[in-house]
């Protein structure tokens, strides 16, 4: 029975080795995520030179330099598939639950590299002084996750309109407002160095968030995927 | 034969008001006023009277929402397309409520606290409500084909059902809020609770009033569609 424990996963993780196979070759969501996010981060930084920004305006700052770049990238994964008609052979070899997690996961990871790579920048770059590192990387994940578990559902509901870009980025907004309220406030009591137990209710919102999202996610995907 | 008893209850007819819609007609002449006759002012808050349309119209749109979603949900499961119109209708509803809602709370702010619109946690809640109904429709608008259009929107308009209890109960209670909280502290006068739950029910028939007629707009056009087809 343990070697085939994680047999529901292996599924998602074909989906995942396909899409990180097929980004590599082309690198096209990391570059536009990854420069996106870089140049607007170097344009916060510039036009913010003299001010002297508190933890109030570093937090937001932060998770709207995340959000934007989120949204210019995420809704990739299923964008590619409809351009590059792979979509119909990925609903006939695989059942929507593994689209679903695979599609999800690629998402995370390509969120987890945009933070990798942004936050130590925006770090060094805006001069913020983290008071309470754990926890700051705590929502950091926690609400990279929630940002992920919304945008990929509403990535795949995008699909198959007509004006995907900006589609996309109105009808995620809303949903992600609960997550952004969250980690701003969260992030901003990170970085003041305000105890765990403190902030604890804000890591619970974003958790519960992911769960919701996820949960939602595996019923809903499959209506939205055979939708051909 | 039960298709055909069915295609007559629903038949296209000249309108004529039943109990629904003069009940509700009498009862909110009623409640505009004894909102301005014989309500009291609430102490320490001005122009209490929009209380009485204020609390109703969010009242409503929540309900709608959950309408919405719920029709939304039901028609992922059957396929039926008069469950996507009833969750279009809800949202439309729900849509013109949310605007009151927010514009009379702006109102209500401005004449209270001197700033119409500073992101308090309520505030930011029907808001967000506002933008999510505005999605919806720019999806609906989006998107090509019946099925699919009903469908792809059904798939939102649950996703967004499962976000409102985030924003309705997480966000106001996780932060403070310049909202009233009478409510839950229940130190307020008989007459304004009455007045409060005297308005609810008027409201609310006239919104199942709306929505039964956007409702037969939507069947008629579907069995247009059907005859088209």
């Amino acid at each position: 029975m343990a070697t085939r424990s994680f047999a529901w996963a292996e599924g998602p993780a074909a989906v995942l080795w396909k899409d990180l196979q097929a980004e590599y070759r082309t690198r096209y969501a990391v570059n536009a995520v990854v420069v996106f996010a870089v140049t607007t981060l170097a344009v916060v930084s510039f036009c913010a030179q003299a001010a002297a920004a508190g933890p109030e305006l570093l937090s937001p700052l932060l998770w709207l330099i995340l959000l934007f770049s989120a949204m210019s990238g995420l809704s990739r994964t299923f964008v590619r598939e409809e351009e590059t008609k792979t979509a119909n052979a990925l609903r006939l070899s695989a059942d929507p639950n593994t689209v679903y997690l695979g599609k999800l996961t690629f998402n995370a990871l390509l969120l987890g590299l945009l933070d990798l790579i942004v936050v130590p920048l925006y770090i060094v770059m805006m001069d913020v002084r983290v008071g309470n590192p754990a926890l700051f990387v705590a929502i950091l994940i926690a609400g990279s996750l929630g940002l992920v578990s919304a945008s990929t559902l509403v990535a795949a509901i995008v699909a198959k309109a007509s004006v995907r870009g900006a589609l996309f980025s109105v009808l995620s907004f809303p949903i992600l407002i609960p997550v952004l309220v969250a980690a701003v406030q969260g992030t901003e009591a990170a970085l003041r160095g305000v105890p765990w137990a403190q902030v604890s209710p804000t890591l619970k919102v974003l958790v519960m968030f992911t769960v919701v999202m996820v949960t939602a996610g595996l019923w809903l995907f499959e209506h939205v995927w055979y939708e051909a | 034969m039960q298709q055909a008893e069915k295609e007559a209850k629903t038949a296209v007819r000249p309108w004529r008001p039943g109990w629904l819609e003069v009940g509700t007609g009498i009862w909110i002449t009623g409640m505009v006023l004894a909102a301005f006759l014989w309500a009291p002012e609430v102490r320490n808050l001005k122009g209490t009277q929009i209380l009485y349309f204020h609390v109703p119209c969010a009242w409503l749109a929540s309900i709608a929402f959950l309408g919405s979603g719920v029709y939304a949900g039901l028609y992922l499961r059957r396929r039926e397309l008069m469950l996507d119109v009833k969750s279009a209708a809800a949202a439309e509803l729900g849509l013109l409520f949310c605007t009151l809602a927010t514009i009379t709370g702006a109102v209500f702010a401005k004449a209270n606290w001197g700033m119409a619109w500073n992101w308090d946690p309520r505030q930011t809640t029907i808001a967000a409500l506002l933008m999510l109904y505005l999605a919806y429709f720019a999806l609906r608008s989006a998107l090509a084909g019946t099925e699919r259009r009903a469908a792809v929107s059904s798939a939102y308009a649950v996703m967004a059902c499962v976000v409102m209890p985030f924003l309705v109960y997480v966000l106001p209670r996780a932060f403070e809020t310049l909202h009233p909280t009478v409510v839950r502290r229940g130190g307020m006068d008989p007459e304004i609770i009455v007045m409060l739950a005297v308005s609810t029910v008027g409201f609310t028939g006239l919104g199942a009033w709306m929505f039964r007629l956007r409702v037969a707009v939507g069947r008629a056009v579907l069995r247009r569609m059907e005859e088209l087809v």
